[in-house]
């Protein structure tokens, strides 16, 4: 566990050494929340005040959450382990005494926990101000909404970890993780709500692990869901979270045993 | 055309990037009968328009994306002791067919709203509809060349000018009436991209502009491309200058 831990925090300082791109990222997610907002805004008034149970107030934590959050789960992650596939440095990687799949999974955490304040608190400050934030009026909220952003990072990792495993079978695994972006960037609710979605794509959307990674703990949070629904949200994220895991274990497994590390 | 499955994922994918930007517009709009004052086949002809003038930006000047990466792998001299401009070598250092692709969808999603879309095709309208994407691609071009100019002062900061690039595509894609007004000023003013889409629009359709966005702005674009360009080669110039390498 020591080990695991050591490489979190490792990852924590490794991120906060770039400051500027720290102070960049914040002013991109604020200038995006903004734009996101003002759209969501616009929809509204057009329908009359509100869509779905969001009005004005929450449509603005659902978009000033969302902005804080990117970073810290890591929804645009990096493509580090395909790279090493490519360079064949993972056949190195699976020969250390550690499990490479929990090292990463650790570094994950290490980068959330200073993402999550670094990048999300200043944006969710700046929406609070400017175009108001609710939070959730439930006590239960405030542990539910920590174990679901866990989950939520969890399910982030672990999925961008399966589309990088794809590496072991056809090495250019670029287009995969593009089609993957696409996919989540629509179907997580990052760019408008799941719940404002046509019946059809809800259905779509409801079945996949992406909804887990992103609005569900934005629901816990803001209160949308409160009581035995938030558990019942947060458990749902549970069992996405434990099926990656298996199909991912798998795949490394499968995998693994048919690695030719590329250039000798 | 080595990888051959990452070929046709590409290609899939470029064709579902296109697509999918749009579902936003969608979804948004099976839930309000107007965005903006816009109903759904004009904000339609709004994202077809600046998707055609930004695919198009996108397959001459998207390849400044990598001026970041150029610059930390100190690849960057080889481009600046060839005889030929720097910006000129950008260009064709890396011409990806998933571009062409980009910028072909563009046009078909463009033609089929055409259709859709209810337009009085007088001169003025065909006029507006030839040159807007042209002025467009020019505006996201020149948001490009600044954003390349700018990532020599922050090197790791392509985050930063990934906000104004991708975050003014994604606002030019929008009914400038639908942004707060601050910031329909700033992405008409400053970064103009309503102009490159809306506000032609509103002429096409024969609609008034919302506060600070008059429609006779739309006959304007010439003036927004000058002044962007303007801004972008004084960025750029600047910053080729400040570049002193990366140890080499």
């Amino acid at each position: 566990m020591r080990r695991f831990l050591l490489l979190a925090s490792a990852e924590f300082r490794r991120q906060s050494t770039y400051r500027l791109a720290l102070a960049a990222g914040i002013s991109a997610n604020t200038v995006f929340g903004f734009i996101r907002f003002s759209v969501f805004y616009a929809a509204l008034v057009g329908a009359g005040g509100t869509i779905a149970g969001y009005d004005r107030a929450q449509a603005s934590t659902y978009v000033w959450l969302g902005q804080g959050m990117l970073a810290g789960i890591g929804l645009v992650g990096n493509h580090e382990i395909s790279e090493r596939v490519q360079t064949g440095e993972i056949a190195i990687d699976l020969s250390r005494p550690i499990d490479l799949q929990l090292s990463y999974w650790a570094r994950e955490f290490g980068r959330a926990a200073l993402l999550f304040p670094a990048r999300g608190l200043l944006p969710v400050i700046i929406g609070a101000v400017t175009t108001g934030i609710a939070f959730s009026h439930s006590l239960s909220a405030i542990p539910l909404s920590l174990i679901s952003m866990a989950l939520a990072v969890s399910i982030s990792f672990l999925l961008r970890w399966g589309v990088n495993l794809i590496s072991l079978w056809t090495i250019d695994v670029q287009g995969y993780t593009s089609l993957y972006l696409l996919l989540m960037s629509l179907l997580s609710g990052f760019y408008v709500p799941v719940h404002i979605f046509p019946a059809w794509l809800q259905a779509i959307a409801t079945g996949s692990p992406f909804p887990s990674m992103f609005q569900s703990p934005i629901d816990v949070m803001s209160g949308r869901v409160v009581g035995s629904a938030a558990v019942h949200l947060v458990g749902v994220q549970v069992v996405w979270a434990a099926v990656l895991v298996v199909a991912t274990r798998l795949m490394l497994w499968r995998g693994s045993s048919r690695l030719v590390a590329q250039g000798g | 055309m080595t990888y051959r499955s990452s070929f046709w994922i590409n290609t899939v994918n470029s064709f579902f990037s296109g697509i999918l930007e749009f579902v936003e517009t969608y979804v948004l709009l099976t839930n309000t009968p107007t965005l903006g004052g816009l109903n759904f086949a004009q904000a339609s002809l709004v994202f077809g328009l600046a998707n055609l003038g930004w695919s198009l930006a996108d397959l001459v000047f998207g390849q400044s994306d990598n001026i970041p990466r150029y610059i930390r792998e100190g690849k960057l001299e080889a481009f600046l002791v060839r005889p030929m401009p720097l910006l000129a070598q950008m260009i064709t250092s890396d011409f990806q067919l998933r571009r062409l692709g980009r910028a072909f969808l563009g046009l078909v999603i463009a033609v089929i709203v055409l259709f859709w879309v209810h337009l009085d095709f007088n001169v003025a309208t065909i006029y507006l509809l030839i040159t807007t994407p042209l002025y467009g691609a020019a505006i996201y071009g020149a948001l490009f060349v600044l954003a390349g100019g700018l990532q020599f002062w922050i090197v790791d900061g392509s985050e930063f000018t990934n906000s104004f690039v991708y975050g003014g595509s994604y606002a030019g894609h929008l009914p400038g009436s639908a942004l707060l007004l601050p910031l329909r000023v700033f992405f008409t003013f400053v970064f103009p991209v309503t102009v490159t889409a809306y506000v032609p629009c509103l002429i096409m359709l024969g609609m008034p502009g919302p506060a600070w966005l008059p429609a006779w702005l739309g006959w304007l674009p010439p003036v927004f491309a000058a002044w962007t360009w303007l801004l972008a080669a004084v960025v750029w110039r600047r910053g080729v200058r400040h570049y002193t390498g990366a140890g080499g």
